[in-house]
């Protein structure tokens, strides 16, 4: 069984001219949190479209290993499949709910496909097989864990478009957990949210890590979760992959404090030990 | 997408600016200007033959003035009226007594409806028209239940639902007259071969979204109306298909003859009891829809076709399958047409093109709109309105289109969601309590 959950090889995107990713190559551990940092506008998001199919990329592979030692070849998957199939699942940027049904209808439309199964494709569930009925009650009492877990349970019927903004984040997080995903891919969970809210989020992720033993990929611009949680930080700048390390490492790299300072290295090399 | 942000605050700031004289004197200019560019031309100048096919015309320019007048008006008085009942909405306009009433009247309003619905043959029996105009209502409502599964549900906008329609009732009109095949044979058959066409125009529009959507749908149904018309030897083209055999109570005629159901039964033959047969016929069809649409909402694929209205996006990322999903409420919504089509065509012994017009689909589509997008009950008091409503105005001949467009337009103004607009989860832990319509979205493909 291979130590990594998700091999990305010399993974390259270009839209017309523009390079968004050039020859990027990274791998996250299982049941690790790995994140994915770097300045706005560095291609972060871009990989992550890449790796659950919103696009395909122009060059490299994206293999994602199974537990049971199944490789699956991510690039050639597009679109549901990468959730489906090769069960991973993402969040957003900008929060995508279905904000006209409940809390609880957002975690159920997560088990699509285990439901779908349970309901004989509708026919099942048409005429009210007991199977069917079991299977729907099974789904109830997971998204109630869930909910639980994100301490929603009160709101489970209010509309997902009313929580407040902190919950949304966290309902989210739990509706891709609800797909029962192997590796889950956050893409700024703690945007927006205050420190008490980052502080509870990173909570919940490392018990998503512990408990679930889901591997977590991030991308995040808040280093003090990045810092707290990460096992393994990729920093990304311009399309490639300028360092790499633990948490600790990466905060030294005088290449990453230049990146995000906007300086070239000499002059962070600079700042760093006119500090020391 | 949904904004991070809390509800929207009324904003005090906005009401203040649009109260002042000038803003009102501003607003009733603009609505005069527009007045007078509508109304130069048709009414204005008027144009006629004259004896020798030369064209005469005149102005009319007092007539003008006056309308223009009244434009500028009412503007200013519509405008005063809207300060003077506060901010625009519901809320202030219903007293909380009414508010309770209405309430009331909501939790009752569907079995009562119901049971009312099930006794009109019993009530109305001596009352043909009446009986008629039933059948027709029950017609839309079927209708509107189906197409609600692929506007309301799916939130994809369909302009060409009466191609369903058609397609059912050409099926069981042809499949009847060439093959002799019963009534209740042709009925799954008709759904059949209209939810196979719903999936042939699914595919071509998978990838396209609201407007695109929507005209790729209205060409289908134009499409499915001209090769009606032009395929003479299959369809008989412009002149329909006559002779479509009436339906039977399950291999009974319903006729004077010895071997029909009043013969059988001992009763002496009234041509009433076909129509209330027809009548129970359509209302078990109907009921059939909206059981099947209920259940269905309460299933994975109904929960995948709302997510699919809220959010396409999420839903890939959740692994719903895009394609299938818009199928099968392309499907869905299709079948019940065709169920539809196969009864209007029994019922009406004759189909031609004539009757499967763009009109037909809009007024659908009015249905679904005005109901509530996704309600049922919304749809079934839609249809009540649009078609019996239309019968009350009958009085009133050539206004009969103004007086009812103006009743669409005041309804819109007063209720923006339909009329009922809030949407019922399908799945509760502890209340069920409507969600606002301003959450649910419309669904842009």
């Amino acid at each position: 069984m291979s130590e990594h959950i998700l091999a990305v090889d010399r993974l390259s995107m270009r839209f017309g001219g523009i390079v968004a990713v050039n020859e990027l190559s990274f791998s996250a551990e299982r049941r690790k949190i790995t994140a994915l940092i770097g300045p706005n506008g560095a291609g972060k998001t871009t990989v992550f479209n890449c790796i659950t199919g919103f696009y395909k990329p122009t060059s490299g592979a994206i293999r994602l290993t199974h537990d049971d030692g199944t490789t699956i070849a991510l690039e050639r998957l597009n679109d549901f499949r990468i959730s489906k199939q090769a069960k991973v699942a993402r969040t957003f940027q900008n929060i995508r709910l279905f904000p006209g049904m409940t809390a609880l209808e957002n975690l159920m439309v997560a088990q699509h496909n285990a439901l779908m199964r349970a309901s004989g494709l509708t026919f099942l569930g048409l005429i009210g097989a007991p199977s069917w009925r079991q299977a729907e009650a099974r789904a109830i009492d997971l998204s109630t864990f869930w909910l639980k877990r994100i301490g929603l349970l009160e709101r489970a019927d209010d509309a997902a478009g009313n929580l407040p903004y902190g919950d949304q984040r966290r309902l989210e997080i739990a509706r891709a957990m609800c797909t029962e995903p192997a590796l889950l891919c956050l893409d700024e969970p703690a945007a927006g949210l205050n420190a008490r809210e980052s502080g509870a989020l990173s909570e919940l992720l490392l018990s998503i890590r512990g408990e679930q033993g889901t591997s977590i990929l991030l991308i995040e611009h808040d280093m003090s979760v990045v810092m707290e949680i990460s096992d393994h930080v990729v920093v990304m700048d311009y399309g490639v992959k300028i360092a790499e390390g633990t948490p600790q490492h990466v905060r030294d790299d005088p290449k990453v404090i230049a990146a995000y300072l906007g300086a070239d290295e000499q002059e962070a090399i600079a700042v760093m030990e006119s500090e020391t | 997408m949904s904004s991070p942000s809390p509800a929207p605050l009324p904003a005090p700031s906005h009401a203040a600016r649009n109260s002042g004289p000038a803003f009102i004197l501003k607003k009733a200019v603009l609505s005069a200007l527009v007045a007078l560019v509508l109304f130069s031309l048709m009414i204005g100048v008027r144009t006629e033959a004259g004896p020798e096919g030369l064209l005469i015309y005149w102005t009319r320019f007092g007539e003008l003035a006056a309308i223009v007048a009244a434009v500028f008006g009412g503007s200013i008085v519509i405008e005063l009226l809207r300060q003077w009942i506060g901010p625009v909405g519901a809320a202030g306009l219903i007293p909380a007594w009414l508010k309770d009433l209405m309430d009331f009247a909501g939790r009752w309003l569907t079995p009562a409806l119901l049971v009312f619905t099930f006794l009109i043959p019993v009530i109305f029996y001596d009352q043909r028209y009446i009986l008629d105009l039933a059948i027709l209502v029950l017609t839309y409502v079927m209708l509107g239940w189906g197409l609600n599964v692929v506007v309301g549900l799916a939130g994809l906008l369909d302009l060409g639902y009466v191609a369903f329609y058609a397609v059912g009732a050409y099926s069981y009109a042809l499949l009847a007259t060439n093959f002799g095949l019963s009534f209740w044979i042709c009925l799954p058959l008709a759904g059949i071969l209209a939810a196979f066409w719903g999936v042939l125009l699914g595919f071509p529009v998978l990838r396209l979204r609201g407007d695109y959507l929507a005209i790729v749908t209205l060409a289908f149904g134009e499409i499915i109306r001209l090769v009606l018309i032009n395929w003479q030897s299959l369809t008989g083209g412009p002149n329909g298909v006559t002779g479509i055999p009436r339906p039977t109570f399950f291999g009974i005629p319903l006729t004077p003859g010895d071997d029909g159901l009043a013969a059988m039964l001992g009763i002496e033959f009234s041509p009433t009891h076909r129509v209330v047969f027809l009548f129970y016929l359509i209302l078990a069809l109907a009921l059939l829809t909206n059981w099947v649409t209920i259940r269905l909402r309460r299933l994975p694929i109904g929960r995948a076709w709302e997510a699919l209205r809220e959010d396409e996006v999420a839903c890939r990322a959740l692994g719903i399958n895009i394609t299938t999903t818009k199928l099968t409420a392309f499907a869905t919504g299709a079948l019940f047409g065709g169920f539809a089509g196969a009864f209007f065509a029994t019922r009406q012994g004759f189909i031609s093109p004539e009757s499967f017009t763009f009109h037909e689909s809009a007024l659908v589509l009015a249905i679904v709109v005005l109901g509530g997008m996704g309600s049922q009950l919304g749809v079934a008091l839609a249809a009540l309105a649009m078609i019996g409503g239309f019968e009350l105005f009958r009085g009133l001949d050539q206004y009969r289109m103004l007086v009812f467009g103006f009743a669409m337009v005041l309804l819109m103004i007063w209720r923006p969601r339909g009329l009922v607009g809030h949407r019922a989860p399908t799945v509760f832990l502890e209340k069920n309590q409507a969600i606002s319509s301003d959450l649910v979205k419309e669904g842009h493909g």
